[in-house]
């Protein structure tokens, strides 16, 4: 009997919930470690990004709007989703040379993580939000909102849990998001973004693009409808013009400071991505 | 019983107010003041000072030292030392204790803070006398009891402080802009240098002496006077840890610029234009106080001053008549005059630049309305002023004007109150009157600002947080979310 010849995938970017190729045409290959080809990769461009955020903009009002709780069902059927995939996720680690049992505890942590930042949906609230005992007769409260679009840059290691640590608590409260990944770690975001596609999660709400980030982050830092940049995944020598290209429409910029951990599990991360809101009203008869 | 419109009783009323002067005995102002470095007054390495004026009298006050960018290093350096000696190891519940003090000497000398706030300033003594000085001596009081509970402030995490702050403060709330900054750092065991506007240097280096008077250890403030070079050389100081900037827009691009290299840990409090959205169905008299309470005081220098009124379409003629005739009775003049409603702009400069903006407003079309009024003839003045008919096109809606400066427009639907409302770069507060609590809150929910008064408005309390979107600025001064601009995260709690 002719053995099963396989259908190898086409890893294309995510934008708008929809898995186009790069409009510039141009690919990048990802090689095993013993030389072999893995996969050509779609290498986003300018303009990819600018459709990314357009898309990430659309989505954001109406993935805000949803209540909390929803959002976190949503979040919790991605890891259902993941959970079925287990396999091709920790298949995609050891493609780039991690042993199978490392590959292994990395996806099921990382989906452990995704499910505790599912819960946080619905109390982050509790934690980072207000109750102010002003001075005088005013009831007066401090509610976090989302910044609204944010670009993250995806660290390379660990590559699974590395990007759910930073996408998880950036979506979680009702920002919507682009996540720049590149070489080997594009793998497992291309098959996330394939879980996200097949879960509840609206479109445009995440958009992956795989690219060069050093070429690809300096157009995310001087977008004016772009909120926030995480830098966590962003290359060492990115540049002091670069990063400063954030201050056009004084974009808030977290991550990748000297000692930050890239994993770092805490509703203080969900809090680098939100603004506070204080609302007063008097109290009268 | 309401008189008939007819009646002459209430024709023979003089509604004119006697001069209600505060004495300024009260303060003495020296002819020369130094910088505040290590616990005394010294000066500047350069030798150069700047001269200070009463904006309503245009008086020369004093000179005062002009901060080098040796003295920027010699004041970091004498934060650095602090930081590193005695105040870093100190406890929380001293830190605390000092800084009762400093809010107890503020309380005690309020009257002293007040006059020199409104002579420096021009500010109208009854704004210096009961919203900048109490609130100042407040926000110390607050943080001060935080100084020993930041364990609790946090949970689950371990926080540091970053060590040395640098501070950057505007002329509109002198004073209460040091307390501030001051406050929250020091609760939070940094060490500062704190420059504050060149216009208004006088309170802060009142605020100096108590810091000497209360004992606090030499170098943990210190207070640099100077203009924009002096700031400049504070904020590319490579010795500070922690920058956090209060001022314009235009300034706080240029600082996140000039420190993004470094990822300096930045708190930015910049410009704004907020609406002030009235529906038809609000308290009308209440909302016109609020309006003028939003726009007017302080002469309209104020980040979150209420510029843009948005009234709805059904109201919108008879609301802007009230309003018209509120303005009319202002009462614009001597500062110290404690029956001054409206006050002297702050300098030369910033009237010029009302003038142009009201100026480029009328030229673009838009209709100006001020009510008539005599402005006294020495001194920066700038009459309360509205313009209707103004498109969202028009610079006046668009851009700060930080003046006396209101512009109407109007709206049918709370959806369209809304879209107007956030169709701008700036982020930093808004208004709302209605009697509709529904609405309010949804109101509160769709504005993209910080803050957001309903049914009020330029409410101040050290318990509560306040910052901005977008442009903006980031970071929150006040309240919990207050102390987190001046924390370092240190890890798990075990």
């Amino acid at each position: 009997m002719a053995g099963h010849m396989p259908v190898d995938k086409t890893y294309k970017l995510f934008i708008g919930g929809a898995f186009p190729r790069s409009e510039s045409g141009r690919t990048f290959q990802v090689r095993s470690a013993d030389g072999g080809l893995l996969a050509n990769v779609s290498r986003a461009s300018r303009k990819d990004l600018r459709e990314a955020v357009r898309a990430a903009r659309n989505a954001q009002a109406g993935w805000s709007s949803r209540t909390a709780y929803n959002r976190g069902q949503i979040l919790y059927r991605v890891a259902e989703v993941m959970e079925s995939r287990r396999a091709e996720f920790a298949a995609a680690l050891r493609d780039t040379g991690r042993p199978a049992r490392s590959a292994r505890r990395e996806v099921d942590a990382s989906i452990d993580r995704w499910v505790w930042y599912a819960g946080w949906a619905d109390k982050v609230h509790h934690v980072l939000g207000s109750v102010n005992p002003v001075a005088g007769p005013y009831f007066n409260f401090t509610v976090p909102e989302p910044t609204g679009v944010v670009v993250i840059a995806a660290p390379d290691e660990p590559p699974l849990m590395g990007l759910l640590s930073r996408l998880a608590p950036a979506i979680v409260s009702g920002n919507t998001a682009i996540v720049l990944t590149g070489g080997a770690a594009s793998l497992v975001a291309v098959s996330l973004a394939e879980v996200l596609a097949t879960s509840d999660v609206p479109a445009g709400v995440v958009n992956v693009l795989t690219c060069d980030k050093a070429e690809v982050l300096p157009w995310a830092l001087s977008h004016l409808d772009v909120n926030l940049v995480d830098l966590t995944g962003a290359p060492d020598d990115l540049g002091d013009e670069v990063v400063a290209g954030a201050a056009e429409n004084v974009k808030r910029i977290v991550g990748g400071r000297e000692g930050s951990d890239p994993v770092e599990a805490s509703p203080y991360v969900i809090g680098d991505f939100l603004e506070m809101k204080t609302i007063w009203h008097p109290i009268g008869r | 019983m309401t008189p008939p419109d007819n009646d002459p009783r209430t024709e023979s009323f003089d509604l004119d107010y006697a001069p209600a002067p505060q004495s300024t005995a009260v303060v003495d102002i020296a002819d020369e003041y130094g910088l505040f470095i290590d616990g005394d007054f010294v000066e500047s390495r350069s030798g150069r000072t700047f001269a200070t004026t009463n904006p309503a009298t245009e008086e020369h006050l004093a000179d005062v030292a002009e901060g080098s960018k040796d003295d920027v290093d010699r004041a970091v350096a004498a934060a650095r030392n602090a930081y590193e000696g005695h105040w870093g190891a100190l406890s929380g519940r001293e830190r605390g204790k000092y800084m009762f003090r400093i809010a107890r000497q503020i309380q005690e000398r309020a009257r002293q803070f007040a006059v020199l706030e409104t002579i420096d300033g021009g500010k109208p003594i009854r704004e210096s006398r009961d919203v900048d000085i109490p609130l100042s001596a407040a926000w110390f009081f607050y943080y001060a009891g935080w100084a020993d509970k930041l364990e609790y402030a946090f949970p689950g995490r371990r926080v540091a402080p970053h060590g040395v702050a640098g501070q950057i403060i505007p002329w509109n709330f002198p004073l209460m802009m040091a307390a501030w900054k001051l406050a929250p750092a020091l609760a939070t065991g940094n060490t500062v240098v704190l420059k504050p506007a060149e216009t208004t240097p006088l309170t802060a280096l009142l605020l100096a002496d108590v810091i000497r008077d209360v004992g606090l250890p030499p170098g943990v403030v210190n207070i640099v006077t100077g203009a924009g070079a002096t700031g400049a050389a504070l904020v590319d100081h490579t010795g500070i840890d922690k920058l956090a900037f209060t001022g314009s827009t235009e300034v706080g691009k240029r600082i996140q610029r000039a420190t993004s290299g470094r990822r300096l840990p930045l708190t930015l409090e910049l410009g704004g234009k907020a609406a002030h959205i009235v529906f038809d169905d609000s308290a009308v008299d209440q909302a016109v106080e609020g309006i003028v309470n939003g726009i007017y005081f302080n002469q309209g220098h104020v980040c979150c001053a209420g510029s843009r009124l948005l009234v709805q379409e059904s109201v919108a003629e008879e609301f802007t008549l009230r309003l018209k005739r509120r303005m009319a009775v202002l009462r614009l003049g001597d500062p110290l005059d404690k029956n001054t409603d409206v006050g002297a702009i702050n300098s030369a400069e910033q009237l010029r630049r009302i003038t142009d903006m009201v100026d480029a407003g009328v030229a673009e079309g838009a209709d100006l309305h001020q009510p008539a009024c005599d402005l006294p003839e020495r001194g920066y003045w700038y009459p309360p002023t509205v313009f209707t008919g103004v498109q969202q096109s028009h610079s006046v809606a668009r851009d700060e004007i930080f003046g006396p400066v209101l512009t109407v427009q109007t709206f049918r639907t709370p959806q369209e109150a809304v879209d107007k409302a956030n169709n701008t770069p700036y982020g930093l507060s808004a208004g709302i009157w209605t009697e509709k609590g529904s609405r309010i809150l949804w109101m509160a929910e769709q504005l993209r600002a910080g803050v957001v008064w309903a049914n009020t408005y330029n409410q101040f309390d050290p318990a509560s947080p306040f910052g901005g979107y977008k442009e903006s600025g980031f970071g929150r001064e006040g309240g919990l979310h207050g102390l987190a601009p001046y924390l370092r995260a240190a890890g798990r709690v075990a």
